[in-house]
C-alpha cells in the first residue's frame, strides 16, 4: 500500500469470480486494491468502485438481476450520482444495466456458446473514466470470455446511446475495422462498452483486468486501468 | 437391468460371496440400508476391488511426493512450503446418459476432491474421447460434453487449460470423459488424514446443498456395470450440477482451512454420507454416531438407505471440534450455505446410524472402508491373429497417393486438427495465471505471487494401447512427460485415469495388467511417480469395450516461467532441428487410420532411456536459453509438428525431411523420444554440443521463415493455408458456418 | 390463502433471440417446415401465501417487474392463479 495511491474498490458478490484478478490488475497498475463485501452497504472511503466479472448467484435468473439488490448497490449509485468512477466488467457490466445505471441489457450470445478469446476493441470517445488516457479510434487488445454478452437495447434506447455518444468500444479488427467477424457476440452496433452521460459509470464485456501483466496475456487493458486510476485521484466521487 | 424377484444383495450389485462376507463381519443378517451401504462402498467404483492388486505394484514414492495413492489427491513439493495437489477422475457413465450434467458434475466432483486435501483449484483439464463426429449422436455428446464442462468450470472461476480430444470408433457407445484438477495449497496446510486430530466428541458437519433422492446408485452403480439398452431408464441417476453452489463451497472450505477452525474435511462423491462418515471415521481410528434426522432434505419421506448412499452434489463433510462449531457455522452463513451436524466421532469402531430414533445400521467402520472385497481376476492375451502383429504392419502397404494430399487429410483429421472450438469455450484466463493454455504442448500455470509456474499435460494413446497396452500405457507417460520438457519444465509425478471394459472378461483384465505394468516401466525411468488416479471400468456395450486407454495427468515444475519454451515457430531465420530418431513407424499412426483407413500393426518402439535423455535434454536447453522453440513429434510425425509450429508461432519453414525412408514413412512416422526444437543461429554451436552430451541424436533439417512452408522436394504451402485446414476442420464436421 | 402463479417471462418482440432462433432453424432440418415466430423464454411457477387472490396477484405483479423480469428487455405474462 503505498501512500496517496488512489484506492479502488472491488465488490465481491456471491458468484464473483474475477474478483481477485481486478484487485491484482489494480496493485499491478500502481492502485491500492480494497476488498469491499456485497452484504456491506459501506464503500469503506475508496475513491472508485470496480464490479468484478464472473457469475453473481449463478446467473440462474438473469445476470446481474440479483446482485442489483445488494446492500452494497445503494452505496454505489449513491456514489455514482456523486460522480466517482464505477467500472462495471462483465458481470459487473451486467449489475449496472440491469440496476438501471447504463442503459441496454446483455443476452445470450449469438452463437449460443460461451466465448474466450482475446479480442481488439476499438475506442470511441476519451470522455470516461476508463479511456482519458487513450485517443477516440485507437485500438486495444483485451480478452472477452462470457455466454451473455450480446447488447441489446430497444430502437428508441440505441438511438439516444448513439446520439449521445454513450458507445465507449467497439469489437473491431486490429487496425479499428469493425465487422461481423470481429464481433464475438452478436452484440449491435458492435457494441462493446458503453458509459452514462456523465462519463463517470462505465461498463464493458470484455476483462481490461486480464490484460494488464504481459506474462499472461495481451496489456490492452494498462490505459483503461490508468485512466480509472487518474479519474480516482481527482476524487470525483468524494 | 436385473429381474426384481433377485435377491436385494444382487440388486444392489453385490455377489453371493460378498454377500457371505458380509454376514460374516456382522455375525447376522444385514438389514436392508446396511446391505445398501456395503453395495455402494464395495463396489468396484468405490472400492477399487479388481484393479487394487495391480495398482499396488505402481511406483508411488519419489523425492517430491508429499501425499501419495489412497487420499482424495495426491500432492508434490514444489518448494518454498508450496504443494501441488492433483488427481484425475472419470465421468464417462454418466456422460454417456446426459452428457452436459455427466460432464459438469464431473468437474464438480474433481474439483471437491482438491477442495478437501486444503487446496485452492488453480487449473481444470479434460482429456476426451468420442466416437466419429460423423454421426450425429455422436456430435451431441461431443457438444454436450464441452458444454457442460464450460458451463460448470467457467462458473466457478478455475481456468479450463488443457486437455485432449480423441476421436474413435469404439468410443461411439462409451464416451471417455476424463477430467483433471491441481490445487495449490501451503504444504503445512495439507488437509489429509495424516493431519487429522479427530478425537472422540469431534462433530461432522454437513454443509453445503440439501441431499436429494436423485443420485441414487448414481456414480457407483453405473460405474460399476456395463451400460445396455436399458440404460435410458438411468436417467434419474443423473445428478443435476450447481456451480454457483461449488463456487460458495470453494471459499468457504478455503476460509475454513485458512482459519484453522477444522480436524479434517471431506468430500461427498460416490456413496454420498455413507462413504465421507465411515472415511472419517476410520482414518481417525474410531466410530461414529451418524443421526440421518439432522440431514437437510430436499425431498420429504426419504428412506435410510436413500440418504445414506445419494450422491447429491456440492456437499461437504467437515470434521470439527465442538469448541470450534459456532465459527464453522458462521463461515458458512457467510457465503450462504446451510450447516448441519450429522454425526459425532466415538470411540470403538462401530458406525451407527439413526433415522427417526431407530437403529438402521450398525457396522464397523473399516468394514466398508478397507476390508472390501479384493479380486486377482483371471487374465487372457488376445489371441495369435490380433491386429497387432508384425505383417500387418502399415508402413508395408502400397503407398501410390500424393503426399501432399496424404498430409493435408492428416492436418484435418478430427484427432490432429485445432480443437479451438472447443477450448474457446473453455474460461481458461480466470485466476490470471495461465502463462500458457491451450496451443501450448505442456499448460503452465503460475504460482501466485512467485517466478515459477506449474507444467501439465494429459494424454492417453489409445490405438496404441488396442495394439499393445504397454505399450500404449508408456508411450502415454512418455508423452506427457516430453510435452511437459518441451516447455522447460521438469516432470515430477503423474496421476491418471484408467479406462477399460468389463474386468471380468479375462481379455480386458489382461490389457489392465499390460497397461499398469507399461506404466510402472515408464514412471521408474522418468522418476514420475504416480500420485493417485482412478480406475474407470466397464466402458463397454453390447461387449464391445473402448480401446484400453489409460490416461496420464503430468504434472512439472519450472522454476522461472520467463524461461519457457514457446511451441510456436516465434520469428524467421531460426534453425529448425529434429531431435531424436525416425524410424520406418506407422503402426498404430495417425496416418495409417486417416489416410490408409486401418489401425493395425505395432506400435513404434519405445526406448525407456533414450527417452529419459531427451527430457534432460529439453530442460537443461531450455535453462541456458537456447531454444526459440519446442514441440514434441507426436500423432501425425514430423510432418504435423512442423506444421502445428508454423500454425502456432505464424512463422513458415522451408525443411528437407532427413533419412533415406519413403517420404511418407518419414514424414508421418510416429516413432517415439523425438521433438522439434528452432534455435537461433548463434545457438547452434552450443545446442549440438550439448545434445552430444545428452546422447540425444539431432538433424538440422532447415530454417523458420515468413508466410511459406516448404517441405523440400515434396510440396509446399503457406502458413495461412495450413491454418485455414487445420482451424475448419471440426467446425466443418459440426456443420457450421467457417 | 395459499395461491400458485405461473409466470411466463420472454423477450421483448423485435428483439434479438439467440435461442429462439437457434429453435426456428432446427425445426426444418426434422420436417417442420411451416413454423414461424418462434420465441424461448422463461417459465418461473411459485406459490404466495396472501389474504386473497387478488393481493397475491398485485404481489406476483410486482416481483415480476422487480426481479423475474428485466423491463428493458422482457415482458411477462401471469397465468390464471390456481389455490394451491
Amino acid at each position: 500500500m503505498s501512500d496517496g495511491a488512489p484506492r479502488i474498490g472491488v465488490i465481491t458478490f456471491p458468484g464473483s469470480l474475477d474478483d481477485r484478478d481486478a484487485q491484482r490488475a489494480v496493485t499491478f497498475m500502481g492502485g491500492d486494491a480494497v476488498a469491499l463485501w456485497h452484504a456491506d452497504p459501506d464503500l469503506r472511503g475508496v475513491d472508485a468502485v470496480v464490479l468484478p466479472g464472473g457469475f453473481s448467484y449463478g446467473d440462474y435468473l438473469r445476470c446481474g438481476a440479483i446482485a442489483r439488490f445488494a446492500a452494497v448497490m445503494d452505496e454505489v449509485r449513491a456514489f455514482a450520482e456523486r460522480g466517482g468512477p464505477v467500472l462495471g466488467i462483465c458481470n459487473g457490466f451486467q449489475i449496472l444495466c440491469e440496476s438501471g445505471l447504463l442503459p441496454g441489457a446483455l443476452i445470450r450470445n449469438r452463437s449460443l456458446r460461451f466465448i474466450c478469446r482475446d479480442v481488439f476493441l476499438r475506442v470511441e470517445t476519451s470522455q470516461s473514466v476508463v479511456t482519458s488516457e487513450l485517443t477516440a479510434g485507437e485500438t486495444v487488445e483485451i480478452p472477452v470470455k462470457h455466454g451473455e454478452g450480446q447488447f441489446v437495447a430497444r430502437e428508441d434506447e440505441l438511438r439516444r446511446i448513439e446520439d449521445e455518444a454513450l458507445v465507449v468500444f467497439r469489437y473491431a479488427s486490429a487496425d479499428g475495422a469493425t465487422g461481423d467477424a470481429q464481433n464475438p457476440n452478436g452484440s449491435i452496433d458492435h457494441i462493446a462498452g458503453i458509459r452514462n452521460a456523465r462519463g463517470n459509470v462505465v461498463g464493458l464485456m470484455p476483462h481490461p483486468e486480464h490484460a494488464v501483466d504481459p506474462d499472461v496475456g495481451p496489456t490492452g487493458g494498462q490505459p483503461l486501468f490508468a485512466s480509472l486510476l487518474a479519474a480516482a485521484m481527482a476524487g470525483a466521487g468524494a | 437391468m436385473t429381474a426384481p424377484e433377485e435377491p436385494l444383495h444382487r440388486r444392489l450389485g453385490l455377489q453371493d460371496d460378498e454377500y457371505d462376507r458380509i454376514v460374516e463381519t456382522l455375525g447376522r443378517d444385514p438389514r436392508p440400508a446396511e446391505l445398501a451401504m456395503y453395495g455402494a462402498m464395495w463396489s468396484e467404483h468405490c472400492s477399487y476391488k479388481s484393479s487394487k492388486i495391480h495398482l499396488k505394484t505402481l511406483p508411488t514414492e519419489g523425492p517430491a511426493v508429499l501425499v501419495g495413492p489412497g487420499q482424495d489427491a495426491g500432492a508434490v513439493d514444489i518448494g518454498d512450503g508450496m504443494a501441488a495437489v492433483f488427481k484425475m477422475e472419470s465421468h464417462s457413465h454418466p456422460s454417456a446418459i446426459e452428457p452436459y450434467q455427466g460432464a459438469a458434475t464431473g468437474v464438480g466432483g474433481i474439483v471437491r476432491d482438491i477442495i478437501s486435501m486444503g487446496a485452492r483449484p488453480v487449473a481444470l483439464l479434460d482429456p476426451l474421447m468420442f466416437g466419429p463426429l460423423t454421426a450425429e449422436r455422436n456430435r451431441w455428446l461431443f457438444e454436450g460434453v464441452v458444454a457442460g464442462i464450460g458451463g460448470y468450470g467457467n462458473c466457478i472461476g478455475v481456468p479450463t487449460v488443457g486437455g485432449e480430444i480423441h476421436f474413435a470408433g469404439p468410443h461411439s457407445q462409451n464416451p471417455t470423459v476424463d477430467v483433471m484438477c491441481v490445487g495449490i495449497a501451503r504444504a503445512d496446510k495439507l488437509a489429509t488424514s495424516q493431519s487429522l486430530t479427530a478425537n472422540a466428541g469431534s462433530l461432522m458437519v454437513l454443509y453445503g446443498a440439501a441431499t436429494g433422492r436423485d443420485g441414487i446408485g448414481g456414480v457407483s452403480v453405473l460405474a460399476s456395470a456395463t451400460l445396455d439398452a436399458s440404460s435410458e431408464e438411468s436417467r434419474p441417476a443423473v445428478q443435476i450440477g450447481d456451480p454457483f453452489a461449488e463456487k460458495l463451497l470453494i471459499e468457504a472450505s478455503l476460509e475454513l482451512i485458512d482459519r484453522g477452525l477444522l480436524e479434517g474435511l471431506q468430500d461427498l462423491g460416490g456413496a454420498g454420507i455413507t462413504c465421507a462418515v465411515s472415511e472419517s471415521a476410520a482414518r481417525a481410528g474410531m466410530g461414529a454416531h451418524l443421526d440421518l434426522d439432522a440431514v437437510p432434505l430436499r425431498e420429504a419421506g426419504m428412506a435410510a438407505f436413500e440418504i445414506l448412499t445419494s450422491e447429491s452434489q456440492e456437499r461437504m463433510l467437515a470434521i470439527v471440534h465442538p469448541s470450534r462449531l459456532a465459527d464453522v457455522e458462521a463461515v458458512c452463513a457467510r457465503w450462504g450455505l446451510t450447516t448441519a451436524v450429522i454425526a459425532e466421532l466415538v470411540e470403538g469402531g462401530g458406525l451407527r446410524v439413526t433415522l427417526g430414533g431407530e437403529l438402521v445400521a450398525e457396522v464397523p467402520a473399516r468394514s466398508l472402508v478397507d476390508e472390501g472385497p479384493e479380486y486377482d481376476r483371471p487374465m487372457a492375451p488376445p489371441d495369435a491373429t490380433a491386429m497387432s502383429s508384425a505383417s500387418n504392419d502399415p508402413a508395408l502397404l502400397p503407398f501410390d497417393k500424393d503426399v501432399r494430399e496424404a498430409f493435408f487429410s492428416v492436418l484435418t483429421s478430427p484427432n490432429i486438427a485445432s480443437k479451438r472450438w472447443v477450448f474457446e469455450q473453455y474460461d481458461s484466463i480466470v485466476q490470471g495465471q495461465t502463462v500458457a493454455g491451450a496451443g501450448s504442448d505442456a499448460a503452465l500455470v503460475r504460482v501466485p505471487d512467485s517466478l515459477k509456474a506449474i507444467a501439465l499435460s494429459s494424454d492417453g494413446k489409445g490405438r496404441y494401447g488396442a495394439l499393445d497396452p504397454y505399450l500404449g500405457a508408456a508411450h502415454a507417460v512418455a508423452e506427457a512427460a516430453r510435452n511437459v520438457a518441451a516447455t522447460g519444465a521438469t516432470p515430477l509425478a503423474i496421476t491418471n485415469c484408467l479406462n477399460f471394459g468389463n474386468p471380468e472378461r479375462p481379455l480386458v483384465m489382461w490389457q489392465f495388467s499390460e497397461s499398469i505394468r507399461g506404466m510402472r516401466d515408464a514412471c521408474l525411468a522418468f522418476e514420475t511417480p504416480v500420485t493417485g488416479g482412478n480406475v474407470s471400468f466397464y466402458n463397454e456395450s453390447s461387449g464391445s469395450a473402448i480401446w484400453p486407454t489409460p490416461v496420464i495427468g503430468m504434472l512439472g515444475l519450472l522454476n522461472d516461467h520467463r524461461l519457457r519454451v514457446p511451441t510456436g515457430f516465434p520469428r524467421p531465420g531460426l534453425a529448425v532441428y529434429l531431435l531424436g530418431e525416425t524410424f520406418a513407424e506407422l503402426g498404430g499412426s495417425e496416418f495409417a487410420e486417416a489416410v490408409l483407413g486401418v489401425v493395425a500393426g505395432q506400435p513404434p518402439r519405445l526406448d525407456l532411456d533414450a527417452e529419459a535423455a531427451l527430457l534432460r535434454f529439453l530442460q537443461a536447453a531450455a535453462a541456458e536459453t537456447l531454444l526459440a522453440s519446442g514441440h514434441d513429434c507426436g500423432d501425425g510425425g514430423i510432418g504435423i509438428a512442423l506444421a502445428e509450429s508454423a500454425i502456432e508461432g505464424a512463422h513458415g519453414f522451408a525443411v528437407t525431411v532427413p533419412g533415406d525412408l519413403p517420404a511418407h514413412v518419414a514424414l508421418f512416422s510416429e516413432s517415439a523420444s523425438r521433438a522439434i526444437v528452432s534455435v537461433a543461429p548463434e545457438h547452434e554451436v552450443r545446442l549440438t554440443a550439448l545434445a552430444a552430451d545428452h546422447g540425444v541424436p539431432l538433424s538440422r533439417i532447415g530454417e523458420t521463415g515468413g508466410p511459406r512452408v516448404l517441405f523440400d522436394g515434396l510440396f509446399d504451402t503457406t502458413v495461412d493455408e495450413l491454418r485455414e485446414a487445420y482451424e475448419t476442420a471440426i467446425p466443418r464436421l459440426l456443420g457450421e458456418p467457417v | 390463502m395459499r395461491c400458485s402463479f405461473e409466470v411466463l417471462v420472454s423477450l421483448k418482440p423485435g428483439l434479438s433471440d439467440p435461442q429462439g432462433k437457434a429453435v426456428a432453424s432446427a425445426l426444418p432440418a426434422l420436417g417442420w417446415t411451416n413454423v414461424s415466430g418462434v420465441r424461448v423464454g422463461k417459465h418461473i411457477a411459485l406459490e404466495v401465501e396472501a389474504a386473497d387472490e387478488a393481493a397475491a396477484r398485485a404481489q406476483v405483479e410486482e416481483m415480476a417487474v422487480r426481479l423475474l423480469s428485466n423491463p428493458v428487455i422482457e415482458e411477462f405474462r401471469i397465468l390464471e392463479a390456481e389455490e394451491a
